[in-house]
Order: structure tokens, then sequence, then C-alpha cells
């Protein structure tokens, strides 16, 4: 396969340039390469991405299947650009063992659409007290462990967590948040919390966390990385930590960069989320963050749930954003469009820096890796409208949003998984 | 003409719209002063009470409000219904609809939930109390009350004092008093003050002095015991001493300031029982206009329901 005329987005710059795909490697990238009876997709006009890598997304399989399965989870990421997912353990059961690994490695290899990894639990049962059986996980497949959903309540099993997993490679992905300050929080504690008379979560409950969690790294000179991070005190822990050399690695999603809390305030529980949607100053400073490299990575937090969960009091409905299916759009829209990341550095934090995070193949055009691509339009705009996601969650506080940005190809291992 | 569906709070109310139901709340008045208690105006109608929260003098005014204006009148305690059976709000919004209610009166002490109610149900929704958001009936009746000893409420300079952060009815006076001209001045312990309250027009104070200096209206707010328990203060008798209203404190306010509360009230924490019963206090005048501010609310929702037809 050879895809011409593509404006090819490289490590450090776009270039237009012919891309030949063989045995699901890149086998060249030039200028002008010629057809030989290949099959061609042209791009002209159009970008050339590394296949994107979201590494925290929720399948909800096994166990909550009406939210989303393997199957419809992965669909929505090949729409959505994705070539590689990672999912999180709190399944039903908790992906705390082997045999849960195992079945959704299978699984996905049936489904065959995009890669899925598997992230195991740290913990068994996500209780924060026995660790999971960590090496077997990893030798099953998990490319990581985390709790997430929770933060593991004990600095304790978290440090021995930490140490553990470092013998084997893998990192501990960590939902920082301190359940006690939460005290039944929905939304973020500040003015809109106050119009909409709902309990408010103070940032100092994710704070907390994620500076604990950067003294154990510190400490044991292991490396951890910071989930979803949302606030702007938080942003200056990650950088003040990386400047002293600790090795924390953080990721933000589109929902913090894009918009801000006063979207609360008309009890669309789609806006529900954990950790909750905040102000302008976070928004600001994950904007700078994701600039200067302090924030690693974008990642979706894709949390599907069935409309059961979310036609509810605020209080009641599930906290999560089905996002897989819009995360390019915003990142073109509200990144690149408005000039604060060029395309390379998209494709950074979309692909390459959670392969490197995450020690997965991919996350870079180059000759003789593998041909994970995602080609899209970034000047076709379109509306989003969540009632034709691929997903089975429609939860998306977005509807009737404008987007830049529409993925046309993604491609795995040299092969179609979607066409736009 | 008031032109809602629903009363959900007083967030987006005009000073017309709040005009209208105080003026009709004062026809209300004169209506129940002249013994005048089987009223047409809702008659043929059906409301239907259901609070999820326990409440005595909100759901009684209410009950009589809707019953004086002829209609009839169908109580569900949560405990008791499918709700504890686990029925969603959805589904019991639904439900109520298909019985041909023409409101829906609903105490809940979750906020927003009357939205939610209100997007799924045709009938009329009248918020009576949501969590920490709004209880817009109590502040029109608040309203009322003080419009009714000075004539007017523009320029009045309102002191609320007491737990601001879970109390729906200091929002609800809040953005009612704004809205009429009003100053808002507020006083709680600081574990008890909402984020962002100063950014919605009111003025917070530094002491109870400054709180009560000059005042209008001295209003205080219903402390629930399990706020101390939940560590906000560290004693009743601490609150009582820094955010109690007393006789001397009273002397701070103007003259002819009146003494207000929305009840009920825990003698001796919020006001010392010498405030309760002094000749400044409107606390039982509060639970008259409770009823004839719920009446006209009915009335002004039902002649736009009626209008729409």
């Amino acid at each position: 396969m050879i895809i011409k005329n593509g404006n090819v987005v490289l490590k450090n710059s776009v270039e237009k340039k012919d891309i030949l795909i063989e045995n699901g490697k890149i086998a060249k990238i030039a200028d002008e390469i010629a057809v030989n009876g290949d099959s061609v997709i042209d791009a002209c006009g159009k970008h050339v991405f590394p296949g994107l890598i979201d590494m925290h997304v929720h399948l909800r399989d096994p166990g909550y299947e009406y939210k989303e399965d393997i199957e419809s989870g992965s669909k929505a990421a090949v729409k959505g650009g994705f070539t590689q997912i990672c999912c999180m353990p709190n399944t039903n059961p908790i992906m705390d063992n082997k045999v849960v690994v195992s079945y959704v490695k299978h699984k996905a290899q049936e489904i065959n659409l995009c890669k899925v990894h598997p992230i195991g639990a740290i913990t068994q049962g996500e209780k924060g007290e026995q660790l999971a059986q960590i090496g077997e996980m990893k030798k099953a497949g998990a490319v990581a462990i985390s709790d997430d959903g929770v933060a593991v309540k004990s600095a304790r099993v978290m440090r021995l967590a930490m140490e553990y997993a470092s013998g084997f490679g893998i990192k501990c992905l960590c939902h920082c948040e301190d359940k006690e300050l939460v005290d039944g929080g929905v939304v973020n504690e500040g003015l809109s919390s106050t119009i909409a008379g709902l309990k408010g979560i103070p940032r100092a409950a994710e704070d907390i966390i994620i500076a604990r969690e950067i003294a154990l790294a510190e400490s044991l000179d292991v490396p951890v990385h910071i989930c979803h991070v949302s606030t702007h005190s938080g942003v200056r822990l990650i950088r003040d930590a990386k400047k002293a050399g600790v090795k924390v690695t953080a990721e933000t999603c589109p929902h913090y960069f894009a918009v801000t809390d006063e979207i609360i305030t008309n009890f669309d529980t789609n806006t529900k989320v954990n950790p909750p949607i905040r102000e302008e100053v976070d928004k600001q400073a994950i904007l700078a963050g994701l600039k200067d490299g302090t924030l690693d990575c974008i990642v979706t937090d894709h949390a599907p749930h069935h409309i059961n969960d979310k036609n509810v009091e605020y209080n009641l409905a599930a906290f999560g954003i089905s996002g897989i299916e819009t995360s390019f759009g915003f990142a073109i829209t509200y990144l690149y469009k408005t000039g604060v990341l060029s395309l390379p550095e998209i494709a950074e934090k979309m692909s390459y820096a959670p392969a490197q995070i995450l020690n997965l193949d991919g996350g870079e055009i180059k000759e003789g890796g593998v041909a994970d691509l995602t080609i899209a339009d970034l000047n076709e705009s379109y509306t989003v409208n969540p009632a034709e996601f691929a997903s089975k969650g429609k939860n998306n506080p977005f509807g009737g949003y404008k987007l830049d940005g529409v993925v046309k190809y993604t491609i795995v291992d040299g092969e179609i998984k979607y066409v736009g | 003409m008031l032109k809602r569906k629903d009363l959900l709070g007083l967030i987006d109310a005009t000073k017309e719209e709040i005009t209208e139901i105080l003026d009709t709340a004062d026809v209300m008045k004169r209506h129940l002063k002249a013994g005048e208690k089987q009223l047409p105006y809702l008659k043929g109608k059906t409301a239907t009470i259901l609070f999820y929260e326990n409440s005595t003098r909100t759901r009684t005014s209410f009950e009589l409000a809707a019953k004086y204006l002829g209609a009839t009148v169908i109580n569900i305690a949560a405990g008791s219904s499918s709700v504890a059976k686990g029925e969603t709000l959805v589904d019991t919004g639904k439900t109520l609809d298909a019985q041909l209610n023409d409101f829906l009166i609903m105490r809940h002490p979750m906020g927003g939930a009357p939205y939610l109610l209100a997007k799924v149900a045709k009938a009329g929704v009248l918020n009576a109390g949501d969590g920490m958001n709004e209880h817009p009936t109590q502040a029109l009746l608040d309203m009322l009350t003080m419009r009714e000893h000075f004539g007017h409420l523009d320029g009045l300079k309102v002191a609320i004092v007491g737990d601001i952060k879970h109390s729906r009815v200091a929002k609800s006076n809040l953005f009612g008093l704004n809205a009429m001209g009003a100053q808002v001045r507020m006083y709680a312990p600081e574990t008890l003050i909402p984020k962002g309250i100063d950014k919605l027009g009111a003025k917070l104070c530094k002491s109870k002095e400054e709180t009560l200096e000059d005042a209008d209206v001295v209003m205080g707010l219903r402390i629930q015991l399990e706020r101390q328990q939940a560590g906000n203060f560290p004693s009743l008798n601490e609150y009582a001493e820094f955010y109690g209203v007393n006789g001397k404190d009273l002397k701070l306010a103007k003259p002819n300031a009146v003494i207000m509360h929305p009840g009920p009230v825990n003698r001796g924490v919020e006001l010392t029982g010498k405030v309760i019963d002094h000749e400044k206090s409107r606390i039982e005048e509060q639970v008259f206009s409770g009823i004839a501010v719920r009446m006209a609310c009915l009335k002004l929702l039902n002649d736009y329901r009626d209008s729409c037809k």
C-alpha cells in the first residue's frame, strides 16, 4: 500500500511525502514513490499522523457490557483515529489477575480493529490493601497498573506497588483523589458549584495525592505517571518535580483544556466527570503545561455510560464522559488551530509520548516502524452528535460543538480499520 | 404576565416577574384576611406535592395554598411511595403526568432535581427547595414580608447571618433581592461561606457588627445540627456567641428594622428568645406571607398554562 501526497507529521516537521507500507511496516518514506500495482490512498491535502494512542480508556468489559464492550469500544476508537488504546481495570470482575487480562487481550485480538493493551489493577479488587498479581498480569500482556477510579488510600501500599512494579519495568498510573476531602462533592468547588448549589470538590483533593505520588517516586527513585490532571496547582507540582529530576509523567484530557465548569450550571449530567471540569485559571495552566511539556500526553479517560446512569439527579449520576470519538477534533480545534501546539507536538502528545511511557511499539512515522497511521483532513469540520457515536456511551456534553479535523483513515499494522 | 411553565429558582427572575408575583400575593392576602378561603382560580386543577425531604411548614403551606385556590391536592411522601422501591425521578415524573397532574410541587435533597423533573414532565413544576440550590417561594415570601413593612425593596440593606453555604434560602434571597435593587450582606463562619458568593452580588462582611450596622432587615438562618458534627464549627455555644443575634446586636440595626427567619428556629442559637419574640420580629408574618405567595405563584403559572391552550 502507498499513501500518496500526504502531509506527513514527522517527529519535528510536517513534510509532503509518500509512504510505502509492506508487511505491516513502513518500508519507505520518500518524496515520490512509484506505484507498482500497490493499492493507493490519495492523501493529498490531508495529514498523516502516527497512529493515535489513548493510554486511558474504559471499555467496561467484562461486567458492564451495557455501557460498552470491547467491540463497541474498539469501533469507537478507530473512528476517533486511535490505533492503540489502553483499558483500565475497573471492570467486573476487576482486572487484577492474568485471567481477566488474557480475556481482554484475546477478545480484542478477535475483534481485530485497534490494539488493546490491558492495564492491570494495582491492588486486589482495587481495594487498596493487597497488591494484585502484577508480575503475572505483566506476563499476560498488561502494560501498566492502575487503580483508576480511586486512589490507593494507603501511602504505604502505594509505595510498595511502585517499588514492586518497577522490578517488572511497568509504571503505576495514579488516579489522584483524596476521597475524604471530596466528601461527596460532584463538581469543582467554586463559583459554578455555588450557582448550581452542588457540592464542590476542592483542587486540594487532587493535589494532595499528586504531591504524595511525586514524593514517593522521588524518595524511591522510581517512575510514576499522574492520570487526568485537572488543576493549575497540580500542573505546578508536576512541573517543579520534573525540574527537580523526579521521574514523573502526566496526562490531561480534552475536557480540561477546552472548557470550564460554567457548563455544569445547567445540570447536564454529561458534564459530571472525575476529576471535575475546573475553572479558567486551571484551563490556562493545562494549556501552558501541554505547551511546556509538563503534561506529556493527551488521553480521553473515555468513560462510556448507559443513559440510565446519567438520566437522574446530578448527585446520583455516574462520573464520566464518552470522549474517544471527539478527542482528536478537540486537539485540532483547541490546541492546533489556536496556535498552542504544532502538529508534531500534537502527534507527540497523542502518540509518541504514550508509546514511550508504556513502552509500546509505535508513536512515530519512521522507516522500519510499525504501520499504524491516522489520516485526517484538518480543514474539514463537523458538528458533534453523540447519538451517532460508535460507542455505546452517548454521554458526551459537547453535542452541537463544531470541531475541526475529521479522521479519514485509521490504519493498524498496515491494514485499513476505519474509513471516514 | 409571568410566562413560565415552571418556577424553579430566582436565578433568572426579573424585577417585573417578582413584582407581579408580590402584587398578586398582596391580592391573595386581602382575600385571606377577608376570610375568603374558597377561591376559584385553580378549580378543576390537580396539584401533587412530592416531598423527598421532611418538612412541615412548606408542605402544609403549599397544600393550603393550592386548596384555598380550589385545586385537588395529593400528597406524596417519598418514603412511602414507589420512590422507596427504586423508581427514578424521571419515571415518577412521567407517572404523575399520566395521572393528569397540572402542577408538581417538589422538595428534593439534591440541587437541580426540579430541573430534571421539569424537563420530563408536562405539568408545571414548583421548586419547594432543592438541596443547596434554591427555595424560590421562601425568598418571595421573605420579600413580600419586607415590602409590606417598608413599602419597597430597592435600597434595603438585608443582613443574612448563618449557614450561607448550605442555605437555599440565602441563595434565592440573594438572587431575588439583587433583582429588586436591595443590598444583601452576608456573615457566617468561614467554613459555611460558599466559594464565589461575593461574585453573585453578596457583600461578605468581616464581623457581626459590620453586617448588622444600619441594616433594615436582620435575617437568621437555621443551622442544621449535623453541621456541627461535621466539624464546620466547634460547638453550638461558640456559634451562638459569634454568629447568633441577640438583643444587644439588634441595636446596631436601623430603629425600624425587622427580624426574620425561615424557621424552624433553634432558640438561643441563631437568634435568642428575646429576638425571636421581639416586637420587630416578623417570623409569624412570614408564615402567613408564605401561603399568599404560593397562592400567587400557582395562580400565575396556571394563568400562563391556560393561555397556552
